[in-house]
């Protein structure tokens, strides 16, 4: 449990969002031409990282607006969180 | 040689006041090579390392365990064990480790206290009726034991559960597995652990490892903390930490590492002689030998290696608990702790040959692994020492995710995740 400054409402408790998984996992530009494979990759397959990971949140319980967060999984220490279509910061 | 636990050794024992007990296995440092290392001594790692010893010959192996073993998950977990699981893939996999666990304490020597007391899932609303009488019926298709209770044989199995019709989620029926249970996670990993030592398999413990040496596609060795170790075959078996360990060989993992979290109460006379599980209110309640109420509680909904977990979902956990058991209202928590759990899409589990040769993965257990220990553990032996999965873990395998053959248990299974 931790707090989360939400870049639209301030910080609020952990228990107000929802995590959204992985960020920054690009949309098939053309599904069609998608093999097995590519789409395995795209739907399943995770990075899962112990360590700084970027994540999507959704203030599901606020302004139900979602934004990216850079956290460090193997504390739960929040490194950074940007809007939704900003550049995410080199780490 | 391994002496035999009886009752004899327990008398000749005593008689030096305990003092001179054999070790239950050694504290070897690692070879040099061995013909294959299983990453992870947990439950199911070091099940894997005894059922390759002993059905497959293959003794010069080694499991290498960064903490001690049975201190991940298999020391963490709620120790609840059935196989009513809803697809046939499942339920083969479930009741074939169901089936083990009724023989282990004589196998291994080694009392897991296996108690079949019985494992009831409650329906609260009749979307629950009707998904608990599927699985009863699928169930018996399979020959596992199942049947479907009414509320008032609810009652009659569990009398202290609140079955009054005007509480905010009813019980309104329920599903009984008898020959389900529960077992002594530690004693678990113990048994195995002393029982693959005996047939000359090195346990090694504080040893991490660090990284995996490939040669093209096939495996080279591991890299630890305690050196590099030359080997053919890899079996990672690293529950929550899996994606880390496939990292290090360049692979992905259709997984998410989540906290699990467990609490227990202070210890009270025998109160509950079963296990009874609610997904719908999130409740899973049983009594350990200890006396101490055993609770499970949810997963966080977040990737996250920190061992703890939310006060929410506890609280959550804990207000559906007082609600099914009045009785409880004035019982005092004593101890809460959590576990990294790694989830599947299809909540189902990972037994699988990877792209890389003599690399596999024994992961994807998600919330639900204790149960299928010694199952886990015959199977990847099999997967390991054939280099080809068992009639009963090839629906398991990783490519699942490609082929879109998925065994969706979300939900399907009697649990929530």
């Amino acid at each position: 449990m931790f707090l989360i400054n939400c870049p639209y409402c301030g910080e609020r408790d952990q228990q107000e969002f929802k995590a959204g998984g992985e960020a920054h996992i690009e949309r098939p530009k053309q599904p069609t031409e998608l093999s097995d494979d590519e789409w395995a990759e795209y739907l399943f397959m995770r990075k899962n990282i112990k360590g700084v990971q970027f994540e999507r949140w959704n203030h599901a319980h606020g302004c139900r607006k979602w934004f990216n967060m850079v956290r460090d999984t193997s504390n739960d220490e929040i490194k950074a969180i940007y809007k939704m279509g900003e550049k995410p910061p080199a780490q | 040689m391994r002496n035999k636990y009886s009752v004899f050794s327990l008398i000749k024992n005593a008689l030096s006041y305990h003092e001179n007990w054999q070790r239950a296995w050694k504290d070897p440092t690692p070879k040099k090579e061995y013909d294959a290392v299983i990453v992870g001594g947990g439950g199911h790692g070091l099940a894997t390392a005894y059922y390759l010893a002993k059905k497959h010959n293959m003794n010069n192996i080694a499991v290498v365990e960064k903490g001690w073993i049975g201190g991940g998950n298999t020391g963490r977990n709620t120790t609840i064990i059935r196989s009513n699981y809803l697809w046939d893939a499942s339920a083969g996999l479930y009741d074939h480790a169901l089936k083990i666990w009724e023989g282990l304490s004589q196998e291994l020597n080694y009392n897991v206290m296996f108690s079949q007391r019985g494992v009831m899932n409650l329906a609260h609303n009749l979307q629950d009726v009707r998904d608990l009488k599927r699985r009863t019926h699928a169930n018996r298709l399979n020959g596992i034991d199942a049947v479907y209770l009414s509320t008032e044989e609810v009652k009659k199995f569990c009398p202290i559960i609140n079955t009054s019709p005007d509480i905010r989620y009813p019980v309104l029926g329920g599903t009984l597995q008898r020959r389900a249970g529960t077992a002594r996670h530690d004693a678990v990993a113990w048994g195995y652990a002393r029982g693959a030592d005996a047939m000359g398999v090195d346990i090694i413990q504080n040893c991490e490892v660090k990284g995996i040496k490939r040669n093209g596609d096939s495996v080279e060795g591991i890299e630890t903390t305690k050196g590099f170790i030359k080997t053919k075959k890899v079996g990672v078996v690293a529950a929550g930490h899996s994606s880390v360990i496939a990292n290090m060989a360049g692979l992905r993992l259709p997984l998410e590492s989540k906290p699990l979290q467990a609490l227990v109460s202070e210890p009270v006379k025998p109160i509950i002689d079963t296990v009874v599980m609610s997904n719908a209110v999130h409740a899973y309640v049983s009594q350990s030998d200890k006396g101490e109420l055993v609770i499970g509680a949810g997963t966080d909904d977040y990737v996250s290696y920190t061992q703890k977990g939310s006060h929410q979902i506890v609280e959550g956990t804990l207000n559906a608990i007082l609600e099914l058991y009045p009785i409880f209202s004035r019982m005092r928590m004593l101890r809460q702790w959590g576990g990294i759990v790694d989830i599947c899409p299809d909540a189902s589990p990972i037994l699988s040959k990877t792209s890389i040769k003599g690399l596999y993965f024994n992961c994807g257990w998600g919330t639900g692994g204790f149960k299928a220990t010694p199952g886990s553990g015959d199977l990847f032996a099999h997967t390991i020492a054939n280099d080809e999965p068992h009639k009963l873990n090839a629906a398991f395998n990783l490519n699942r995710f490609v082929s879109g053959d998925l065994v969706d248990e979300h939900g399907a299974a009697a649990v929530a995740h």
